[in-house]
This record gives C-alpha cells, structure tokens and sequence, in this order.
C-alpha cells in the first residue's frame, strides 16, 4: 500500500494530497515536465494520454488529452505558472468537460534521504467546485451535469 | 432535500441496535416482538428504534395485519452508498494516477515494481491493456 494521504476540510477551497516515492526529486520533477514522462503515467488505467502541449516554464501551455478504450476523448487544459527545478510546480487546471471550472494547483517536491515527499494541493474557486471533485471526480461530474442538461432538455 | 434526507438516514444508521434491526428486516418482515427477541431492552425502547427508522424512510409499518409487520426499505440505503461511492472514485482515481506515477519512476530507475503491485497494472510505456472504466 502507498501512503498516499487526503486532506480536504470542510467548508474550504482546498484537497491537499501527500505521498511519498522512492525515487529522487529530479526525477519526479522531470515526470511532470517532459512530454515523453508524462504520456508514461499520466492518467488512468483506462486510458492513454496524448500530450497536445507541454511548455515548461512560467506562462507556458499544457494540454494533455486522456483517450479511452472506446475512443473518447477528454481534455485537460491550462498554464504554468512557476516552476523550480526540482522542488515547486504551479499551474492552473481546467477539465475541458466543464469549462470555466479552474483550479490552482501547486506541487512541492521535498528531498528525504533520496525519496521524494510530494504535496499536491489544489485551490478549487468554490467549496461547491471541490465538494463536486471530491464527490465525483472531475470527469463524472461532467457527465452528471450532461445528464442533468438532457434532463432539462426532456421536460421541455 | 437530498442532504436533508442523508442527515436522517445517517443519524438513523449511528445506533447498533438500529442497525441490527435493520440487518434482522434484510431477510424479511418482521414484528415488533420479533425484532425485540435479541435484544436486552423494552418494547418501548425498541418502538422508539423503529419510530426513528421509519421517520428516516428506512422501515414502513404494514396496516392490514394487527402486529403491523416491519419491513426494510432500500432507497434511503441506496442515496447512502451513492454518496459513498463519490468519494471511493475520487480516491481510487487519486490512487490509480500516482500509482502510475510510482511505476514510471521505478521503471526509469531500474527497479522492480513492488510486490503488492497486481500483475494488471502498466508500467512504462505500454498501450493500455486494462479498459476497466472509472467513471
């Protein structure tokens, strides 16, 4: 088992996310800011991942698309905003499914002993946004509110 | 009204003798006096259990018969594991990314993946075998 560790308070912003790896912050780091990294692991079982865009540096794009065994597609979206190599990535997030929906995202790399203690927190732009995500996850809560849209659409 | 409704059920379910009411009415109706068998309390204290079932819709009470029958009803149940399984897929879907992660970065060291790893789990590079979906 991973030690993988959920932090999401209630009646905040936030879903801070810790787990450690047994490998060195260099390498972490370079898992999330190089392309050919990030279509290895990115995503989930289920799927594979396409990297449409990967600038690495403050400003820069990313764009990363999950594909599934059924052929859709889902999009990921959004920019960096600093990096520092190996210990702090910060960028926006946005899940194409739900445009407008934007999170921050800051990941801290810290050294022990030649492991890698990682911290993901995310800063939702509402309690609502991150209670969706944590109740659903990013991609079923789009296709919640598609039900929800077909919904509306049949009572006319 | 959906919170509403979860606030009672949850409230109902944080009792045992509610619950083991509840798991004695799974294999079928039941009286009061039925009900009351197993346990060390009243029948009064066991009316009171089944007044708060019922008011959280997880019991009904028949009419016809004199010693109105206990039965389980599932929806309020259902709304419950519902709202569970939110949080299990967003901490499975957590989990399965940096696991994917975990593998990638002992797979680019040289190492082994470590033993509880199941078999069905990618590393590296490879298409997707597994099409299990998680949405």
């Amino acid at each position: 088992m991973s030690d993988m560790k959920v932090v999401a308070d209630p009646g905040t912003h936030e879903i801070a996310i810790t787990r450690s790896f047994d490998a060195p912050r260099e390498l972490v780091f370079k898992a999330f800011t190089d392309a050919d990294a990030v279509r290895q692991w990115w995503g989930l079982n289920s799927t594979e991942t396409i990297v449409d865009q990967l600038e690495a540096r403050p400003g820069g794009r990313w764009r990363f698309v999950q594909r599934d065994g059924d052929g859709n597609e889902f999009g990921f979206h959004g920019v960096y905003h600093d990096l520092q190599a190996p210990e702090r990535i910060v960028y926006t997030f946005e899940f194409e499914g739900m445009p407008g929906h934007v999170l921050l995202e800051t990941l801290v790399f810290e050294d022990q002993d030649g492991r890698t203690q990682m911290t993901d927190t995310s800063v939702f732009q509402s309690v609502a946004d991150r209670d969706g995500m944590l109740q659903s996850g990013m991609e079923s809560g789009a296709a919640e509110s598609m039900d929800r849209l077909d919904e509306y659409l049949a009572r006319g | 009204m959906r919170a509403d409704r979860l606030n009672d059920t949850f409230a109902a379910l944080a009792d045992p003798t509610r619950r083991a009411i509840l798991a004695r009415l799974a294999a079928g109706e039941a009286s009061v006096t039925e009900l009351a068998e197993p346990f060390a309390i009243s029948l009064p204290a066991i009316s009171k259990h089944l007044k708060v079932l019922e008011r959280a819709g997880l019991i009904t009470r028949g009419r016809e018969a004199q010693w109105r029958p206990c039965r389980l009803e599932a929806n309020p149940l259902k709304e419950v594991a519902d709202w569970v399984e939110g949080y299990r897929r967003f901490w499975e879907q957590s989990q399965q990314r940096y696991d994917r992660l975990d593998q990638y970065l002992r797979a680019a060291q040289g190492k082994e993946p470590p033993e509880d790893q199941q078999p069905t789990d990618r590393s590296g590079g490879d298409p997707p075998h597994d099409r299990q979906h998680h949405r």
